[in-house]
């Protein structure tokens, strides 16, 4: 019973964090940038706007030079998120691919390194009064899911063991579409359902800045204005204005 | 407007630190409302006169058309993360501390209400993420609030995801104008130069009898029949240049200026009266249309005179314009010469003539000055110039330090893409927002304070005919001269040695002939 609850729940959550992400890029990408808007200094190049977005998506570049504290907190929530989300291949291969295994050992401390983060994070929308003043209900909730999945998660692996290969089985069956028994313990229980909930708001919420940094036209455009003509496809629909010069009128 | 006086008495003289961040006072510019339009500015714009009775309706139409027709709009309402990298880095905010001012606020302003129409969270659960119902408090807000942002994007640079507050407050400007609540300052411009073909509202007779004022003075200086031809058929060169060049100090200096490099490299050139203006107002009311109609006048004049290059004067965002947009807007300029950046900035065109040596130079005619640069927004973060990335930060420097021997920068963090508003750009270069703009030059001024007492700093140059007007007025609240902003190509003017020029005589001259020109 619990088995299929969650079962249906993953597969619904994965519906919609596909399609709905899927149908918001597809927006953007649709979307025309009218104006070339770059922020300069701007690469002239597209391959030199290739490399800034690079630096931008590996290194957080501007948010390094904007403020110290948000890119430390930043840095250490998303690289320890994206260790620990590689690590978590191990419960969908089977044979677990060489690479996934490797990283084992890190992929456990990236978790402290996730919840440094998203500490530090909570703490300054707390204590620092712009950020406070910035922040809404759904500013809170967003640091509490992520946080609750991954306190979840390091009770499983540090305080009270669950029976992960049975978690495995559930998944690698969910992949097969045949649902296996999923242990029923509080542990697995929080933190899948936590992971199911965001995976849902993913499209509804701000964490499509993920695709979203991919389209910002300010980052993403090449500045090359006056070599190369930009119109927009409405804008080329425009009436056309008059050609010439009206004579001056009299008396003035 | 009395408390506004009030306050401009009070500014501040001395200042510390240019980032110190103020404490949070909620509502501090609440009252600071400017003008609004009248019919008669907004409707040669194509706007409503008045609020309209369905305001409300249309205003939420509008925001949808535009998360649909500009990729930016609906990515930044989208992305924000909220995480407050941007909330100090506004001059607006730093001078009043009031937290509308920070950027991500002033982008929420706008954002609240987006979500209440167009996304399912503010939809269904409006207080969960702070999404609004527009009412007309909030249209009021709109129009103060956005009416205090200088679209200087300094906010965007600071963002992870490039999130320009500039275009969030185009587009609300733009709705604004479509339910019929424009800006007085603003609309008021565009329509006269739709009339006149300047902001002024300079006729052509006057523009020539003034133009030619000018050259009685550059004649009497240099004792050389230095032009500012006007109208010239089949010249080489089209002048566009803000209109505050031919009767605002230190503008009209670097008109000047233009006029010697110009002369010094032989070329031909003139400035056309139907386009005599390179401001472009349209662009800080967000819209494309009124933007492109102002941009097509340059297309016009250039194919009515004949010529073959179009280079900009000293106008920060005619300079955004020009080299960001116009190709968009009134391109393609097929019938230019292909050889030159179309359009062409003086100080690209400065900048090669030193390089190829036509210029004499004199340096030392500029020893009194002590000299620092102001970075102008738009030209430092919309735009660039010259073969290279960061061309817009290298050249005027490069053009400075060839005409003047004393050149120190400000604060690393205040200049080239840092660099902080003059705190009058926008459209908020109007007398009802005076306390607003000193308080906005804050920052601004405290950095050029640091380079006053660490190198006895005594001028500032700027390449933006805002930034001169806004300097003039707000640096003797901070304990400075109004003249002591200055133009770049006054510099070059005063430090470039025509041929022919007796080099005996001018060698006072300078400062007399400046002197005369109040
Ligand atoms: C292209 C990939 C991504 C980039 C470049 C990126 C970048 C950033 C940056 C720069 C911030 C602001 C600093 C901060 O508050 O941490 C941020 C915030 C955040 N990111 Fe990401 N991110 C990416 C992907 C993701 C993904 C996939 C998730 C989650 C599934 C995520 C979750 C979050 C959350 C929850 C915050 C807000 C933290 C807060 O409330 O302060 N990010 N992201
Ligand atoms: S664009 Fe400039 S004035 Fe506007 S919010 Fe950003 S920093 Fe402030
Ligand atoms: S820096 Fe960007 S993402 Fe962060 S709060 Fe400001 S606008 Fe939002």
């Amino acid at each position: 019973m619990l088995s299929t609850l969650y079962a249906v729940l993953f597969y619904v959550a994965t519906v919609i964090l596909i399609v709905g992400t899927g149908m918001k890029v597809a927006r953007y990408a649709r979307t025309p940038a009218p104006l070339k808007i770059p922020v300069s200094p701007a690469p002239r190049t597209k391959r030199g706007v290739w490399f800034r977005m690079f630096r931008e998506v590996a290194f957080f570049q501007s948010l390094f030079k904007s403020n110290k504290w948000i890119w430390i907190f930043a840095v250490l929530f998303h690289f320890g998120m994206l260790l620990v989300l590689l690590r978590h291949l191990r419960y969908f291969t089977q044979p677990v691919w060489w690479w996934v295994d490797l990283i084992q050992p890190i992929g456990v401390y990236a978790s402290f390194a996730m919840l440094a983060g998203l500490g530090g994070l909570l703490l300054r929308r707390i204590v620092v009064p712009r950020i406070r003043y910035i922040s809404n209900p759904s500013d809170y909730l967003m640091l509490a899911l992520f946080l609750g999945i991954v306190i979840s998660g390091m009770g499983m692996k540090f305080l009270m063991p669950v029976d992960i290969l049975a978690v495995k089985q559930f998944f690698l069956g969910l992949m097969r579409f045949q649902i296996n028994e999923l242990p029923a313990q509080p542990g697995v229980l929080i933190h899948l359902g936590l992971v199911a909930i965001l995976m849902i708001i993913f499209p509804i919420s701000k964490l499509l800045h993920a695709p979203g940094v991919f389209f910002a036209p300010s980052r993403t455009q090449v500045d090359n204005a006056r070599e190369f003509r930009h119109l927009s496809a409405w804008a080329s629909q425009l009436p056309p204005l008059p050609e010439g010069i009206p004579e001056p009128e009299e008396g003035k | 407007m009395a408390p506004l006086d009030k306050n401009a008495d009070e500014a501040p003289k001395v200042v510390g630190d240019p980032f110190e961040i103020p404490q949070l006072e909620c509502g501090a510019m609440a009252d600071t409302h400017t003008f609004e339009a009248a019919p008669e500015h907004n409707e040669p714009l194509g706007f409503p006169g008045e609020l309209l009775d369905n305001w409300q309706e249309v205003a939420i139409a509008k925001m949808g058309e535009l998360a649909e027709k500009n990729r930016a709009f609906q990515v930044y309402l989208d992305a924000c993360v909220k995480c407050g990298a941007c909330t100090d880095k506004c001059h607006y905010f730093l001078g009043t501390g009031d937290p509308k001012n920070m950027p991500v606020a002033r982008q929420d302003l706008l954002r609240s209400v987006y979500r209440r129409y167009y996304t399912f969270a503010g939809k269904y659960f409006p207080w969960l993420v702070g999404a609004r119902d527009l009412t007309k408090e909030v249209l009021d807000e709109w129009y103060t609030y956005y009416h205090q942002c200088s679209q200087c994007r300094r906010c965007s640079v600071a963002c992870p995801y490039g999130i320009d507050t500039a275009e969030i407050s185009m587009a609300a400007r733009e709705i604004l104008d479509t339910v019929g609540v424009g800006q007085k300052y603003c609309n008021e411009i565009i329509a006269k130069l739709k009339k006149t073909g300047n902001n002024l509202g300079l006729n052509p007779k006057a523009l020539r009898a003034t133009l030619e004022d000018l050259e009685e003075d550059l004649e009497d200086e240099t004792g050389i029949p230095v032009k500012l031809p006007l109208d010239v058929k089949g010249a080489d060169i089209l002048l566009i240049t803000p209109s505050a060049d031919f009767f605002a100090e230190p503008h009209i200096d670097g008109l000047l200026g233009y006029a010697k490099v110009f002369h010094a490299a032989g070329v031909s050139w003139t400035m056309s009266s139907y386009a005599s203006e390179a401001a472009n107002f349209g662009m800080f009311i967000g819209s494309y249309e009124n933007m492109r109609e102002v941009s097509w006048r340059i297309r016009q004049a250039a194919k009515d005179l004949g010529v073959k290059r179009i280079v900009f004067g000293e106008c920060g965002h005619a300079w955004r314009v020009g080299y960001s947009f116009l190709n968009t807007l009134a391109g393609p300029f097929d019938f230019l010469d292909q050889n030159y950046p179309i359009p062409q900035h003086i100080m690209e065109f400065t900048s090669d003539a030193i390089d190829d040596g036509i210029l004499k130079i004199d340096k030392s005619k500029n020893d009194e000055f002590i000299m620092t640069y102001h970075d102008s927004c738009d030209v430092a973060r919309g735009s660039s110039m010259g073969r290279k990335e960061g061309g817009q930060f290298d050249l005027p420097r490069k053009v400075l330090k060839a005409v003047c021997n004393h050149f120190y920068d400000m604060d690393q963090d205040t200049i080239r893409e840092n660099t902080f508003c003059c705190g009058g750009g926008g459209g908020l270069l109007t007398d009802d927002l005076m306390d607003l703009r000193i308080k906005g030059a804050k920052p601004r001024m405290t950095a050029l304070q640091q380079v006053t007492t660490d190198y006895g700093v005594n001028k500032m140059a700027a390449i933006c005919a805002i930034c001169k007007t806004q300097f003039s007025k707000v640096m003797p609240k901070y304990g400075y001269d109004m003249d002591d902003i200055m133009s770049v190509h006054q510099l070059v003017a005063n430090a470039v040695i025509l041929d022919g020029q007796d080099a005996e005589e001018e060698q006072d001259a300078p400062e007399a002939a400046a002197e005369e020109e109040k």
